[in-house]
């Protein structure tokens, strides 16, 4: 890495410290996230596509906690680590293939918007379950270990699945092992309506660490530069045989859970507005700012690009033709079993009189 | 061929599937040191040590969980589940994540893990020994289930399924893992899933069993034999993917069909015969069918002898239905 790092005063740059060069590309990530938010809750709102879960807040410790990952790497995400996807290299036009669920969705039209699958950037398919991926993530730790892979595993969950028994059994089985993995909790404060507080009696989420004999630690996920340090370090540990990280990203979910919720009913909008002045974009731009790489005319010439850039994507996802409907009937099982054939020649023979099946 | 029981004729395959291929792991509860606690996995830990038979923390869904990730990754790891009534904190990696992991990423991401497990009664273990739960896993699309009864059969189907590339729930007959006995093929056995057997040929009426209840339905059709009511006995061994045509081809033959199974009768395996039954072969009833289940309510303990389906209970089934028409 040639370029130095943003706020060494002269003294030697840590190795896991981010690179100034690369912040701008973090940045410029972290605006496109947003650009998807801002476009994806209005295609919902217009009935142009079924669901969207909001990643607003998030973007500091989505972007950052991704460039720390290597391409070998393996990510179980959870349904709001789309910019992940992005950051390994997943085509922005595919994402809204998979939104639209059309003939080019790599999934092949069978999940809800956000539950993202790109097996060539190692993104393992997301569940709705809450924290079923966690163990899932241990056990591809364990098998690389056991294939002498010089990897991480890298799983992100919610504050709410710090509930779950996966988390449990995950960091469980993690620890005992020694798997290679990176625990990484965005708590967001909020799992639908249910405060952090409700969740756990904890005074962290960081601190369940402990429990299980791992190192837990807290970093502020609107700090970009930290939350990819915090990564960076964990990652190390892990490759090198150390074992399991639990990182606690503390950010703000500054949208709703989803589509289908409206925040208004359970929680304060002093408490929204106070979030907002932490926004994780904003604080990003002022290191750019301050060092001299970025300024208000590139910031507005950057959103406007951006904004574009997607409302292509979405245009170009909206005119791909929609899956064949007898595609429901493939990769139940590796080869079609008879009595799925016999199913679908039901369907074929109903559809063929001319309407379509119930 | 050497005379195993059907419990030592599953750790022979295990053997078999490890020697042949260094991807295959085992891992669940004291499946390493102890050797699992019906010996099932005996001697694999000393051979293959702990990073292949691996002893796991006490959690079902930590198990099914990593055993996902590991399938994912590439390797073939094949769970065990101590007892299948012990399998519900995992349920939701099965039905969730195991079962729907190809369909949902659009085949980028197949799945194969084969989960054994111990299941059925008859050996005094109460509500939480006992259950056989088969229907919750043949109701879940995605998953393949196969049950042995002979050591033959166990030995086959758990290679077979060891060596296919869907996620397979294999149930072992807990009851019959030290009483059934015969000749297994040495080597590479395998037995292709979605064929059954024929135990015993007949031409009046057909008995469809599976696992444990093999035994006393092949009893029953020999008793009521003594008296000319010839029965065909059919193992279905294969539950996800079923052999529709075998089991029409036999009520086709015969006319009448009795459906044993030890689970509850309620939406059981025995509904799905039944409606086969009803839709393809229909106008060949002579009889209504008959079920013979375990009874709708919890596993007993001290009476699972009342509970449980027996060569009696089966015989004046086989008798009642030949009598009605």
């Amino acid at each position: 890495m040639s370029e130095s790092a943003p706020s060494s005063a002269g003294g030697s740059v840590p190795s896991d410290a981010l690179p100034i060069a690369r912040l701008d590309e973090a940045y410029r990530t972290m605006v496109l996230a947003r650009a998807i938010d801002e476009r994806c809750l209005t295609l919902q709102r217009q009935g142009r596509i079924g669901f969207y879960a909001p990643h607003s807040g998030q973007e500091a410790a989505l972007v950052g906690s991704a460039m720390a990952m290597e391409p070998d790497d393996w990510v179980y995400p959870a349904y709001r680590e789309l910019v992940v996807a992005l950051v390994r290299g997943a085509p922005l036009a595919s994402v809204f293939d998979q939104f639209y669920g059309n003939r080019q969705d790599r999934s092949r039209g069978r999940q809800m918007p956000n539950h993202l699958a790109f097996a060539d950037q190692h993104f393992v398919s997301a569940s709705s379950p809450i924290g079923t991926q966690i163990t899932q993530a241990v056990g591809t730790a364990m098998a690389a270990q056991r294939r002498k892979s010089p990897i991480a595993v890298i799983t992100y969950f919610g504050d709410g699945a710090t509930s779950s028994n996966d988390f449990h059994a995950g960091l469980n089985f993690a620890g005992v092992f020694g798997a290679p993995v990176v625990f990484f909790c965005q708590n967001n404060q909020w799992a639908i309506s249910l405060p952090r507080e409700r969740q756990t009696r904890s005074a962290t989420l960081a601190e369940k660490a402990d429990a299980y004999g791992i190192p837990g630690e807290v970093v502020d996920g609107n700090d970009l530069p930290a939350v990819y340090s915090a990564v960076r370090r964990a990652r190390a540990r892990a490759v090198a045989g150390d074992g399991p990280t639990l990182l606690e990203a503390q950010v703000y979910r500054l949208g709703p859970h989803s589509t289908s919720d409206d925040p208004h009913r359970y929680r304060a909008d002093a408490e929204v507005a106070l979030a907002r002045q932490r926004d994780p974009l904003e604080r990003t731009k002022v290191i750019l700012v301050q060092a001299g790489r970025w300024n208000e005319t590139r910031d507005t010439q950057l959103w406007e690009e951006t904004r574009r850039a997607v409302g292509e994507a979405v245009k170009v996802a909206e005119a791909v033709p929609p899956m064949e409907p007898t595609s429901i009937f493939d990769d139940v099982y590796a080869t079609l079993p008879k009595r799925l054939a016999i199913e679908r020649a039901e369907y074929e023979a109903f559809a063929a009189r001319g309407r379509p099946g119930p | 061929m050497t005379e195993l029981t059907l419990v030592q004729a599953v750790n022979r395959g295990l053997f078999e599937a490890m020697r042949a291929d260094p991807d295959v792991l085992v891992l669940g509860e004291d499946v390493g040191i102890n050797g699992g606690v019906f010996r099932a996995t005996d001697g694999l830990f000393k051979e293959f040590g702990g990073d292949r038979v691996i002893d796991t923390p006490l959690s079902e869904t930590g198990i099914v969980g990593t055993a996902i990730g590991m399938a994912v990754y590439g390797l073939k790891p094949v769970a065990e589940i101590q007892f299948l009534d012990f399998v519900y904190p995992a349920f939701d990696q099965i039905v969730s994540e195991l079962a729907k992991m190809r369909y949902r990423s659009g085949g980028q991401y197949p799945c194969h893990v084969v989960i054994r497990a111990p299941y059925g009664g008859g050996i005094k273990g109460g509500l939480y020994h006992s259950q056989s739960t088969e229907a919750y896993f043949c109701h879940t699309p995605g998953l393949k289930v196969v049950i042995p009864s002979t050591p033959a059969d166990a030995k086959g189907l758990l290679l077979s399924a060891i060596h296919d590339e869907d996620p397979v729930i294999f149930l072992e007959p807990k009851r019959i893992y030290r009483s059934a006995s015969g000749e297994v093929p040495d080597g590479d056995h395998r037995v292709p899933f979605g064929e059954a057997r024929t135990v015993r040929e007949g031409t009046d009426v057909s008995v469809f069993a599976y696992g444990a209840m093999v035994p006393p339905a092949t009893e029953a059709a020999e008793a009521v034999g003594r008296d000319g009511i010839s029965a065909e006995v059919i193992d279905l061994r294969s539950l996800v993917p079923l052999d529709e045509d075998a089991v029409i081809a036999s009520v086709e033959k015969t006319g009448r069909a009795v459906i044993v199974h030890e689970a509850a009768r309620f939406c059981g395996y025995g509904a799905e015969l039944a409606a086969l039954l009803a839709e393809k072969a229909l106008y060949a009833l002579k009889a209504p069918i008959a079920r013979v289940t375990g009874y709708d309510t919890p596993f007993p303990y001290a009476l699972e002898h009342v509970y449980l389906p027996g060569a009696d209970r089966i015989e004046a089934a086989l008798r009642s239905t030949v009598a009605a028409g």
